[in-house]
């Protein structure tokens, strides 16, 4: 599994109230809700977001409240990888429990800049910034919680049980 | 080497005699909570399991709290659907309008939670019940809907972070400043992954409302969960509000833990953190200029329980509420209401100008009964300051304590009792 994308990068510490603002969240329709995404703290992202496109952030990502919609709407809008310093635990869960890749790599999250193109290798961790040519490894996920994200979340894990 | 006494809870429930952190185990629940925003996203979940009974319908609790009473249609639909499952699925703490509270506030109250439970929530302040000295977390949506089909969930078994508490807090310090000062130390990330295990002599002398504020914002330092020691007045407390059997769990004298802080308790001023992260603190006597509010809320699941009423109108009776201010007062439960209605907290609140609203989580996520403008500024005895928390992403939030929210909400301006003549 391999992604491949142009990267928006974001700081430290961003929470899920500015990934999606509570005031939407009794919204149900998914590709509504999608379209609210990242808008408190960059409102052109959705008209920018791509397939495949890749978001890159700091410390503490997604920290705050527990609400699912925060990775959700990052997954629906296209992106298909978050590589970030640390994440925060709830948003961790949640990524892995709905199928997001995510990558804790401190060196690339430094490094990588906004509008850089990047290559993944999920089976390997191996993050390439493809504009300047740098690799970085990344953390690979326990055996465990790779076969969630390879059945493509926790409600499919568990029905293979 | 031992365990914490998180890591005892974790291994009780997975049964095992020994775990360690780092370890990824499946424990047993005792309780798996929603709300009316995270359980309409589990339901849809839940259809997508083989199989989507229930795990056991008493220990499943279903609080509609967040956009209620509904603000709006959809916020009416979202908690429908969660009422329909509730009837259909025999869940029998299904708490709506009339019998709600906010979740946190609620649920001990109504002895739903006691010591050595294992609990997780669609909600990140679940780790509220550590006060009490539950194992209990905030998750997802996904894993509620496991949760609730399955009876467990899967944890990575956290290390540990120990406080040491000694001394007594001054008056109109309170649980508030505590967590605060500890964020402001450790930062929003400084517990990341890790659970917050509160110790020493100091326990005792923190009230059971004390210790549940403390151990709810945990999640604001990054942390798993907070816990607290089961002592004399936790079992008084569990007593007065449970028929459940609670089981005291101990951490090992041995147990490791990557941080110890030793906090006197007796030294801590009244904090608060500025916009826009619960970690900016600074204790009154460090705010050198006039911060004006707009608006203050006293309640949420941080601080809404009775002692905080207390605090609240004792400064705010005989008082008015300065004529540039809103003051909304929203009591966590409705017994916390009524006692309020009894104790005369509410004639208090009202003749001096503020608002009483029925219980809900509204103003403390920016979704109603409070919503700040472009350019406003609210003191707020809730948990986050997040941009855009409360309402415009051009407003600002001020977090503190019940007393500092009363004072202010006075004076017009970010001040402590002591600035009315109050010792």
């Amino acid at each position: 599994m391999n992604a491949k994308g142009k990267v928006f990068k974001y700081g430290d510490n961003v929470d899920t109230d500015v990934i999606i603002p509570a005031r939407y969240l009794a919204i149900q329709d998914r590709m509504e809700l999608a379209s609210h995404c990242m808008e408190d703290i960059d409102d052109t992202f959705t008209k920018r977001v791509s397939k495949g496109d890749i978001m890159v952030a700091g410390r503490n990502f997604g920290c705050g409240s527990s609400r699912e919609h925060a990775p959700q709407v990052i997954k629906d809008s296209g992106i298909s990888c978050v590589i970030a310093c640390t994440f925060a635990r709830i948003f961790y869960r949640n990524a892995i429990n709905i199928g997001l890749p995510i990558i804790e790599c401190e060196e690339a999250a430094t490094a990588i800049e906004d509008g850089h193109e990047v290559s993944i290798d999920f089976d390997t961790g191996l993050i390439t910034d493809d504009t300047t040519g740098k690799t970085y490894q990344g953390q690979a996920f326990p055996e465990f919680m790779q076969k969630i994200i390879k059945a493509e979340g926790l409600v499919n894990y568990i029905n293979a049980k | 080497m031992g365990m914490t006494m998180t890591q005892k809870i974790l291994a009780a429930h997975a049964g095992l005699p020994f775990v360690k952190a780092g370890d990824l185990i499946e424990a047993n629940l005792d309780l798996v909570l929603g709300n009316d925003i995270t359980t309409p996203v589990a339901i849809r979940e839940m259809g997508r399991f083989n199989d989507d009974k229930v795990f056991d319908g008493e220990k499943i609790a279903l609080v509609m709290d967040h956009f209620t009473p509904n603000k709006d249609i959809k916020s009416a639909e979202n908690c429908k659907c969660v009422r329909d499952f509730a009837a259909a699925h025999e869940i029998t703490n299904y708490y709506d309008v009339g019998k709600m509270g906010i979740e946190h506030a609620l649920l001990p109250e109504l002895g739903l939670t006691v010591a050595g439970d294992c609990i997780i929530g669609a909600d990140s302040h679940t780790c509220t019940y550590g006060a009490l000295g539950a194992f209990s977390t905030g998750v997802g949506s996904t894993d509620m809907a496991a949760g609730m089909a399955t009876g467990k969930a899967w944890f990575k078994v956290p290390s540990a972070i120990k406080f040491n508490l000694k001394g007594q807090l001054k008056k109109w310090v309170s649980g508030k400043d505590v967590i605060l000062h500890i964020i402001g130390m450790i930062g929003v990330d400084g517990a990341l992954y890790q659970s917050m295990e509160f110790a020493g002599e100091g326990v005792k002398s923190l009230s059971m409302d004390d210790r549940l504020t403390i151990a709810n914002m945990a999640i604001e330092a990054g942390g798993k969960n907070g816990i607290f020691p089961v002592d004399e007045k936790t079992i008084e407390y569990m007593k007065e509000h449970s028929k459940r059997e609670y089981k005291v769990f101990e951490a090992d004298e041995d147990a490791e833990y990557t941080a110890v802080y030793d906090i006197d308790l007796s030294e801590l001023e009244s904090t608060v953190a500025f916009p826009h992260l619960p970690e900016n603190t600074k204790t009154l006597s460090e705010i050198k200029d006039k911060v004006v509010i707009h608006q203050s809320v006293i309640g949420s699941c941080t601080n809404g329980r009775i002692q905080d009423l207390r605090q609240a109108a004792e400064i705010l009776k005989g008082r008015k509420i300065h004529k540039d201010v809103r003051c909304i007062v929203i009591p966590g439960t409705q017994a916390i209401y009524l006692q309020a209605i009894e104790e005369g907290l509410v004639a208090d609140f009202i003749k001096a100008g503020a608002i009483v609203s029925t219980p809900t989580c509204g103003p403390c996520l920016g979704g109603h009964m409070g919503v700040l403008a472009a350019g406003e500024r609210a003191i707020s005895t809730t948990n986050r300051n997040f941009v855009g928390r409360m309402g415009h992403t051009d407003s600002e939030v001020y977090l503190a304590s019940p007393a500092v929210a009363a004072a202010s909400a006075v004076t017009g301006y970010i001040c402590g009792p002591d600035e009315l003549g109050i010792d």
